[in-house]
């Protein structure tokens, strides 16, 4: 063993209760850090799983024609500009052709070719406005999980069966089995059978959608072919910027990520995160001041001692390498400590994507355990510096004139 | 005893400044010890014995004056090469803080090696266990120094400023702060290991007893030897 880290060693034991104490001390700053962490990860991982996880990822849609300017002759030109029609929507009409390559992008989870339109689902004297949502049937669950979110009925889409949400089919009366009609935007009139009611946590879904299947939007909307949109789950969703501007630069089309439309929500994210790392920064401070002022006070009593090696022939660069090795061996075992109680502490928590509302929404995985260590390690090793550098300092001359 | 002095210091001024006040402690010494001498370094209290050992062993540097020691110029040397000076050539028994608490006296020992050679050698531990011998603690070499007596810490630290084989051995009222007894015996340790190496010794003390068993006696005061 290099005779630094022995002497190093000597010292941290030669005061068992002190040094407990400090590295306890450390420990406890590191187990704010992963707890921080942790929860701000999961709070994070929770709050986008709620809000984001039964949402398209990207959406794409028919590119909205960008004012044209047409030349007319001379010098002169025609603005073309197009007033988007509220009852008319801009289709896919060769959607067809860009499924594969969506499908077959390595980002993509599910893709879910839709026609949507607007209408009134009727029952009796009692109508509810409603986005009518046509899907694939094979792809129900595809974006919002209708089947894990399914109260009663099954998801099964025959051409004459509708899923609605639970608080529509309270408001309307009805439930599973029964009939209701749905009144196209067209003047298209079509009786349905309830064939499932779904609670999915998202109001607009669970009071003001109807999910039919494809075949059946088509007749209700007047679209004999093309799409009106392709929505796509991502595999992570944090990609989506990226993975919209691909696709959209692949195809030709508008494709929309979910930050667009969901600003608010990143930039609380954003809040919270900076609030999280004001607290570590204030635990990692807590460390270093705690370490500094530890080593300061036992440099300040062992200058005797110092005096006496460096008599012997000690090197400045030893005493100095002495003391920092024991911020650093401080930092080492408060660091593994810390982050081994944080672990231990997280690991009964449920994953926020699986806590039942109300679960404390912690992330054992996002406890940053590394870099908890590392910083803790580095900050105990720079805070020992100054105290090792005013150790450097005592005069050899000390330990005959004291 | 050969006539090559082991060091020779000359016009050797030693002057400390504190709030604008300077105090000159050492007026001019000049002094030459030879391989293998024993001498006494004798004076009343405040005369600057401790301030030229300090000097002597580089622990601190003279204000003018030249020091040289083994063809060495120990003047202009810098901070690093002086420790490694001191390690190699110097020992040192002082009057307290002698030994380091934390570490037995086998321990404190090796310490000098253990620092020339960057960790503790097994040669070392013999040679370290051999000194201990030497100065009666065989019972005590896994002791901790805070374990041990007054006069069993000055042997120790005898036998520690031996461990590097030094030419020089400075000892500052070695026996300052022992009983009689003990310092009766730490002293006859003395004189007997010197017998028994070329190694220089200078030794001061108060005490006429000690000074007795020099054969060579330095007498300072105010600042300059006076009788050599
Ligand atoms: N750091 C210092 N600053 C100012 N004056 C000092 C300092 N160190 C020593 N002196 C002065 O130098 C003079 C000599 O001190 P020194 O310790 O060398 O005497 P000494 O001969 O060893 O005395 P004693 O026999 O009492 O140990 C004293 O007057 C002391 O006040
Ligand atoms: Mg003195």
């Amino acid at each position: 063993m290099p005779f630094v880290l022995k002497v190093a060693f000597r010292y941290l034991t030669a005061n068992k209760g002190q040094t407990s104490l400090l590295i306890t001390g450390v420990a406890v700053g590191v187990f704010v850090f992963v707890f921080m962490s942790s929860l701000i990860g999961g709070l994070a991982v929770f709050l986008v799983t709620r809000t984001v996880g039964d949402i398209s990822h990207v959406t794409i849609e028919a590119p909205s024609r960008e004012a044209e300017a047409i030349p007319v002759g001379g010098d002169r030109e025609l603005l073309l500009v197009t007033q988007p029609s509220s009852t008319t929507r801009e289709l896919l009409r060769t959607a067809d052709a860009f499924l594969p390559v969506i499908e077959a992008s390595p980002d993509v989870k599910a893709v879910s070719p839709q026609v949507v339109g607007n209408g009134f689902v009727v029952r009796g004297q009692v109508r509810a406005a409603v986005s009518v949502t046509g899907v694939d049937p094979d792809k129900v669950s595809a974006i919002a999980d209708l089947g894990k979110r399914l109260v009663k009925g099954s998801t099964a889409l025959s051409s004459s069966t509708i899923l609605i949400g639970k608080a529509l089919a309270d408001d309307l009366g009805v439930t599973v089995g029964q009939v209701v009609r749905l009144q196209s935007d067209r003047g298209i009139d079509r009786p349905f059978l309830v064939g499932g009611l779904f609670e999915i946590g998202l109001e607009a879904l669970d009071s003001r959608a109807a999910f039919v299947n494809l075949s059946a939007a088509r007749t209700l909307f007047g679209v004999e072919q093309g799409l009106s949109r392709i929505e796509v789950k991502l595999n992570d969703l944090y990609q989506a910027d990226a993975v919209a501007k691909r696709l959209a630069a692949e195809t030709g089309l508008k494709a929309t990520p979910w930050t667009a439309s969901n600003a608010q929500l990143l930039d609380g994210l954003r809040a919270q995160a900076s609030s999280g790392n004001l607290i570590k920064s204030f635990a990692l401070i807590t460390i270093v001041i705690g370490v500094a002022s530890a080593l300061s006070l036992s440099t300040y009593r062992r200058r005797p001692e110092i005096g006496i090696m460096r008599a012997m022939g000690a090197t400045r660069r030893f005493v100095t390498m002495v003391f920092i090795v024991q911020g650093a061996l401080i930092g080492v075992f408060g660091g593994l400590i810390g982050t081994a109680l944080g672990f231990a502490a997280l690991s009964p928590f449920p994953l926020p994507e699986v806590a039942g509302p109300g679960a404390f929404p912690v992330d054992v995985r996002l406890g940053a355990y590394d870099l908890a260590f590392v910083l803790t390690a580095v900050a105990a090793t720079l805070a020992s510096i100054l105290p090792s550098l005013s150790a450097a300092r005592v005069a050899p001359a000390s330990v005959l004139t004291q | 005893m050969t006539d090559t002095p082991l060091m020779e210091v000359k016009d050797l001024v030693k002057t400390f400044e504190d709030g604008g006040v300077e105090t000159r402690v050492l007026k001019g010494v000049n002094l030459t010890l030879r391989p293998g001498e024993l001498c006494a370094l004798v004076g009343p209290s405040g005369s600057g014995k401790s301030t030229l050992l300090t000097i002597l062993g580089t622990l601190a540097r003279a204000t003018s004056g030249s020091y040289t020691m083994l063809g060495e110029d120990l003047m202009t040397a810098k901070d690093a090469a002086l420790t490694e000076f001191r390690n190699a050539h110097i020992g040192f028994v002082f009057q307290f803080h002698n030994l380091l608490p934390d570490f037995t006296a086998l321990e404190n020992v090796m310490f000098p090696a253990a620092l020339r050679d960057g960790r503790e050698t097994g040669a070392a531990r013999d040679r370290a266990r051999e000194l201990l011998v030497r100065v009666g603690l065989e019972e005590r070499v896994d002791y901790r120094a805070t374990q041990l007596s007054g006069g069993q810490k000055q042997r120790v630290a005898i036998a520690r400023a031996l461990m590097n084989r030094p030419e020089l051995v400075l000892a500052d009222e070695p026996t300052g702060s022992l009983d009689k007894e003990s310092a009766q015996q730490v002293l006859e340790l003395i004189a007997e290991i010197s017998a028994a190496e070329q190694t220089s010794y200078l030794i001061s003390t108060h005490d006429d007893k000690v000074a007795a068993v020099c054969p060579r006696q330095i007498r300072v005061s105010n600042g300059l030897i006076v009788e050599d």
